[in-house]
């Protein structure tokens, strides 16, 4: 029962956190360039409410805040690394959508080189096998 | 044979990767912060019922506390203030409220309504200090060290079994360290 209250309160804490009062007001870019340079840093951020969506496409109350956050910084001129990193240093790597390769992230990094490997030779074992097979190669066809 | 036991084997596999899949995703929302073992970020902001006066972290320095992000928007806040209540009632910790994007106003109908547990408020209008302690949903709970070092982080509405076996040991512990 205390786990429901839990769930539903931690439910309900997220149908409200889209209520909050929104700046609606919308970013003016210099230029074209710079406009596109947002947006590029943007779709690669996340969005930590909606965690399944980035900042350039969430409409939540911290992601309206991030994007003021980080236009804020390019016109003071920070380079796209620094507005990561200070991302990074408040909410961790879990803000980048593509991790970096480090001590932790290894098997997310490998795990795909890996699987490929073991299909590859799995398919390959099974080939050889069934060539070798005798009585095979009359009904060959069928396959 | 062994030919045969592959998709057995490759069924197994995924069958570990879902139920470890399953446990993790139970704490998918605990992101840890990077904050731990560092400065508590700085902070300057306008007290909820004396606007005019300011509280920074330095007024803070020389005792533990905790820093308690709340919103008068916030159901969960609801749900965590008798937990809240009960701790700054124990007075073993001082407990700051900081008052997370939200309307002055309406923070002081509800904590006239809830009851105000906290020593100090403090009000983030804009967001601004919260994005700097990394914040990003109300409830959160920081506690910060006697020298305003974050030592542990909380996202969501605190227990009391938290309180009790988490936070009270290591408030204790710092206490122990200054004297």
């Amino acid at each position: 029962m205390k786990r429901f209250a839990f769930f539903l309160a931690i439910l309900l804490s997220s149908i409200s956190a889209a209520q909050i009062k929104v700046d609606q007001e919308p970013l003016v870019f210099d230029n074209p360039q710079q406009q596109e340079r947002f947006n590029n840093l943007t779709e690669e951020l996340r969005c930590l409410v909606c965690q399944n969506q980035n900042l350039a496409d969430s409409d939540a109350p911290l992601a309206h805040d991030l994007r003021s956050e980080i236009f804020d910084m390019m016109q003071a001129g920070k380079t796209d690394d620094e507005i990561k990193s200070f991302l990074i240093e408040r909410y961790g790597d879990f803000v980048l959508y593509r991790p970096p390769v480090q001590g932790n992230t290894l098997v997310l990094w490998l795990a795909p080189v890996f699987l490929l490997l073991g299909g590859g030779a799995v398919v390959v074992f099974g080939i050889r096998k069934r060539k070798i097979m005798p009585g095979n190669n009359s009904d060959a066809g069928h396959y | 044979m062994i030919s045969r036991l592959l998709p057995l084997m490759a069924f197994l596999l995924l069958g570990i990767l879902l139920a470890v899949g399953l446990t993790v995703s139970d704490t998918k929302t605990h992101i840890p912060s990077p904050l731990i073992g560092r400065p508590v970020p700085e902070f300057n902001l306008p007290q909820l019922f004396e606007p005019e006066k300011t509280l920074s972290q330095e007024d803070f320095l020389g005792e533990p506390y905790l820093v308690n992000f709340w919103g008068s928007w916030c159901p969960t806040c609801v749900y965590e203030h008798p937990v809240i209540t009960d701790l700054a009632r124990s007075g073993r910790l001082r407990i700051v409220g900081l008052n997370y994007r939200d309307e002055p106003e309406d923070a002081k109908n509800w904590l006239s309504r809830h009851g105000n547990p906290y020593h100090d408020i403090v009000v983030d209008y804009s967001g601004r200090i919260s994005i700097n302690f990394g914040v990003y949903a109300a409830p959160e709970s920081f506690l910060i060290s006697p020298d305003g070092e974050v030592v542990y982080k909380h996202i969501g509405a605190l227990t009391s079994e938290i309180i009790s076996q988490t936070i009270l040991p290591m408030v204790d512990e710092m206490k122990r360290e200054q004297s």
